[in-house]
């Protein structure tokens, strides 16, 4: 009942905010001082770039997309977890693996959480991580060329959410279960939730060469929620903190009954011991079914392979390894600061904001003194490990992320606002309101041992009156704070694709320095490359033809072809022979079911084409390649099935 | 002098002359240039050469490659020469043939220019007739010393580091003329 009146105080409080702002007619004028100032400090000027790369989750668009910060402007959008016509991703013949699962093909999912891989600690601009929510998968982004180069789905999951969020050398991603499940699966009644039902912690090993993933182990946890992760640094180095919610196991209504707990928990995990135990040989080998999909450079295609073990290790064997410590109330965020000390957590709807000590933790675990054990994990005293409580931060704490001076910055979801608080005595020393209601917020390197603390972004999870409308669905949006001062300055609202969630950002020089322009065409390995003019050609195997095509500026090679008939399954294999930075070529055929193709320099791509009637169709470049582009065309002849038409080409 | 004459030992490493073409397509630090050695022809960047003959073939023009220019073939012989003389030369220590190496050198050098022209003359010049921008009175010869505009591209022609190699021998040349000279 209590929680009830809460939540009604709350929904009292986000009434009233709107209502406060719907008067202020939208313009912010008075809260960021001179607006001229705010302009000019996210001003870029025309050829001038930014000073961060900003890395935001599109959410239940599945994709991710990069922002120039300071000023909000969109670079690119990179297809993960979706298919993307205009990048043929999905669509094309090479990329079709990366999107291979269990289940299947699958053209979409729900990607919350970017996290770079690190170096010390420290974001070392190789990979963007993100998990895949609703087939749980973990997704690889390699920042030389931007593009998707790994998915590992993730067996006895769902609902990937506490992911991917990695150790400090990147030695693991972890993945954890926001949905706990009948593991393994099986047909059985919901009511057993409590006795049935199981959430993992999965542990993805990341080969430090190759960036390459493999599932190393999952540990079996009991049937909780598990939310979000950060990985130790410093003295915490060994361990993974996770938070979860639903300690109450309700499998029903969870809004009102996994509300019930005065506390739920922060998942303390040693993964080094992990480690060494399953060296050992501890855990046993259950049977599953995952896909891992690669993308090969030099083939220019991806592979998927369903693999059919894991290793898991119980809770319960995996004594001295695995502990919880109590935490205010339905917890989010798990966050661990600079130092690797404080482990903040984000009690959606806690009255404050709790830091646990790392050192106090360990001197809990050392005395022994647990509260209780929940399937054989010690629960350790909340106080013993409390460092302190920041009180009155507001309502609905969800995350936090650190500057490098000292101070901690939490969203409040209900409350809508960025609190900022001191590490040193945990008293709030600053607000600043969202509009409206934040989800995640970022720093640049804010979750990594070294943040650059001039920006934090907050990520919103409704817009309402702040752009122009476009009807019931209004757009996405961040906006971008100055920290420099002792106040939090409100300077940029931007629009962002699907729904942002968490979101990583870092100096561009770090990941500009790797940046590719082009693909060597001698190092083009793609079954079907055609590396010179005077090479292409046309092969019918069957009633599969497959098309070696060039591109060049402004031609294709070949242009005219025949002797295709319908019932044919034409394979277009078309390698871009430009060596030039931003000279894409694009290619589109009519009667195409899937998408275009958008092929980068010293690269190959195949459309599959099945022309259902007679005719002559035009195929031509979609990319405004040149002058000539528009003469970038060709045709091709195709003449009904059984017909005695024979294969032709046009050779330069 | 046998310093002098060693100098140009660099020309079998560093090319003579940089042809730079700037566009709006190809701003700073995007260029596309041309290197040119006394035994190849190269792109300043790896792809710099293929890149240009892809868009000369707009206007018509062959594609510059080495092996469609035969004095790369015997410039790395008379080098070589001018270096043994030099040696030879320094060797002997007679100053009169100081100053036939110096000649000759100013010499190869005049040719190499000339030649130099002749071919930029001919790339300019010799358009196919079927190419697809074709503008009268037209053509599209790079300076042989300085900067020119070539439609949208901006054409800098100037001596590359192993030029001056080439300088700093014939100047050392001519210094040791000079102070043998002022000696007897």
């Amino acid at each position: 009942m209590k929680r009830i009146l809460f939540l009604a105080l709350a929904g009292v409080i986000i009434t009233s905010s709107f209502s406060l702002t719907g008067c202020s007619g939208g313009g912010d004028g008075a809260a960021i001082g001179a607006a001229g100032d705010a302009a000019s400090r996210v001003y870029i000027a025309p050829g001038a770039k930014d000073e961060f790369y900003n890395f935001v989750s599109g959410g239940f668009s599945g994709q991710m997309s990069i922002y120039g910060l300071p000023s909000g402007r969109l670079f690119r959008v990179i297809p993960v977890f979706s298919v993307d016509p205009e990048k043929g991703y999905g669509f094309s013949e090479e990329t079709k693996p990366m999107l291979m699962t269990s289940h299947g093909f699958i053209p979409w999912d729900d990607a919350h959480h970017p996290e770079m891989s690190m170096t010390d600690g420290v974001p070392d601009g190789r990979y963007v991580f993100i998990n895949g929510n609703n087939t749980p998968r973990v997704a690889r982004i390699d920042l030389t060329d931007f593009r998707t180069k790994e998915i590992l789905e993730l067996p006895n999951s769902s609902g990937n959410h506490s992911s991917p969020f990695t150790t400090e050398n990147s030695e693991y991603v972890v993945a954890g279960t926001r949905f706990s499940v009948p593991i393994p699966n099986e047909d059985v009644s919901i009511q057993t939730y409590s006795e049935k039902f199981r959430g993992t912690l999965s542990f993805v090993k990341m080969d430090k060469a190759s960036g390459r993933l493999s599932l190393a182990f999952q540990l079996l946890m009991p049937g909780f929620d598990y939310d979000l992760a950060h990985a130790g640094k410093g003295p915490s180095h060994d361990w993974m903190f996770f938070s979860c919610y639903n300690s109450e196991k309700a499998n029903t209504m969870k809004e009102i009954n996994a509300s019930q707990a005065d506390k739920d928990f922060l998942v303390a995990i040693n993964w080094k011991k992990a480690e060494e135990l399953i060296a050992k040989g501890a855990g046993t080998s259950m049977n599953v079914r995952y896909a891992h999909n690669t993308y090969n450079d030099q083939t220019h295609s991806a592979s998927s392979n369903i693999l059919t073990t894991v290793k898991v290790l119980t809770a319960a064997e995996a004594k001295g390894i695995v502990y919880y410590m109590p935490t205010p109330k339905s917890p989010h965020g798990c966050d661990v600061d600079p130092s690797g000390e404080y482990i903040v957590g984000g009690g959606k709807l806690a009255t404050v904001i709790p830091v646990m000590s790392f050192s106090k933790m360990i001197k809990a675990i050392e005395s022994g003194k647990f509260e209780k054990e929940i399937d054989g994990i010690p629960v350790l005293d909340y106080k013993a490990c409390l460092a302190g409580e920041v009180e009155r931060p507001g309502l609905g704490p969800l995350h936090t992320e650190f500057d490098d001076k000292g101070y901690a910055y939490t969203s409040m979801f209900v409350s809508s606002e960025i609190v900022k608080w001191s590490l040193k005595d945990f008293k709030v020393v600053d607000r600043a309101p969202t509009y409206y209601s934040i989800g995640h917020l970022c720093i640049p390197g804010g979750d990594s041992k070294k943040p650059w603390g001039k920006y934090v972004i907050a990520y919103n999870k409704i817009t309402k009156d702040r752009y122009l409308p476009t009807g019931p669905e209004l757009t996405q949006s961040a906006q971008l704070y100055d920290i420099t001062g002792e106040k939090m300055k409100l300077l940029l609202d931007f629009p962002t694709i699907g729904e942002p969630h968490y979101a990583q950002a870092c100096p561009a020089d770090l990941v500009l320095k790797n940046s590719r322009k082009i693909y060597p065409i001698a190092e083009n390995n793609h079954p079907y490359v055609t590396k010179k003019e005077v090479d292409t050609k046309v092969v019918r195997n069957g009633s599969d033809v497959h098309i070696y095509m060039t591109t060049i500026r402004s031609h294709f090679s070949p242009d005219n072809i025949e002797g295709i008939k319908v019932g044919d399954r034409v394979y277009w294999h078309v390698t871009n022979l430009e060596q030039d930075w931003d000279v894409p070529h694009g290619f589109a055929v009519l009667g195409a079911t899937n998408s275009e193709l958008l092929v980068m320099p010293g690269e190959t791509c195949t459309l599959l084409w099945e022309p259902k009637s007679a005719g002559v169709v035009a195929f031509y470049c979609t990319d405004f390649c040149s002058a000539l582009h528009q003469e970038m065309q060709g045709y091709v002849r195709v003449s009904p099935a059984g017909s005695s038409t024979e294969i032709t080409w046009n050779k330069k | 002098m046998a310093v002098g004459a060693s100098f140009l030992v660099a020309l079998f490493f560093l090319p003579m002359w940089r042809i730079t073409l700037e566009a709006p397509q190809y701003p700073k630090g995007n260029e596309l240039g041309i290197l040119i050695y006394i035994d190849k022809v190269t792109g300043a960047r790896p792809n710099d050469l293929q890149n240009l003959n892809g868009l000369n073939h707009y206007i018509g023009m062959k594609p510059i490659e080495s092996d469609a220019i035969p004095e790369l073939e015997y410039m790395p012989i008379i080098v070589g020469c001018l270096i043994g003389l030099g040696l030879l030369f320094a060797a002997l220590g007679k100053r009169w043939l100081v100053a036939v190496w110096l000649a000759l050198l100013l010499a190869a050098g005049a040719v190499g220019m000339y030649d130099f022209y002749m071919w930029e003359y001919a790339y300019g010049h010799d358009l196919d007739p079927h190419a697809a921008i074709k503008i009268e009175n037209m053509s599209y010869q790079p300076p042989l010393i300085g900067t020119s505009q070539l439609l949208n591209f901006t054409a800098h022609s100037y001596p590359a580091s192993g030029s001056y190699f080439i300088g700093a021998g014939a100047l050392l040349a001519a210094a040791a003329w000079w102070m043998s000279k002022r000696k007897s």
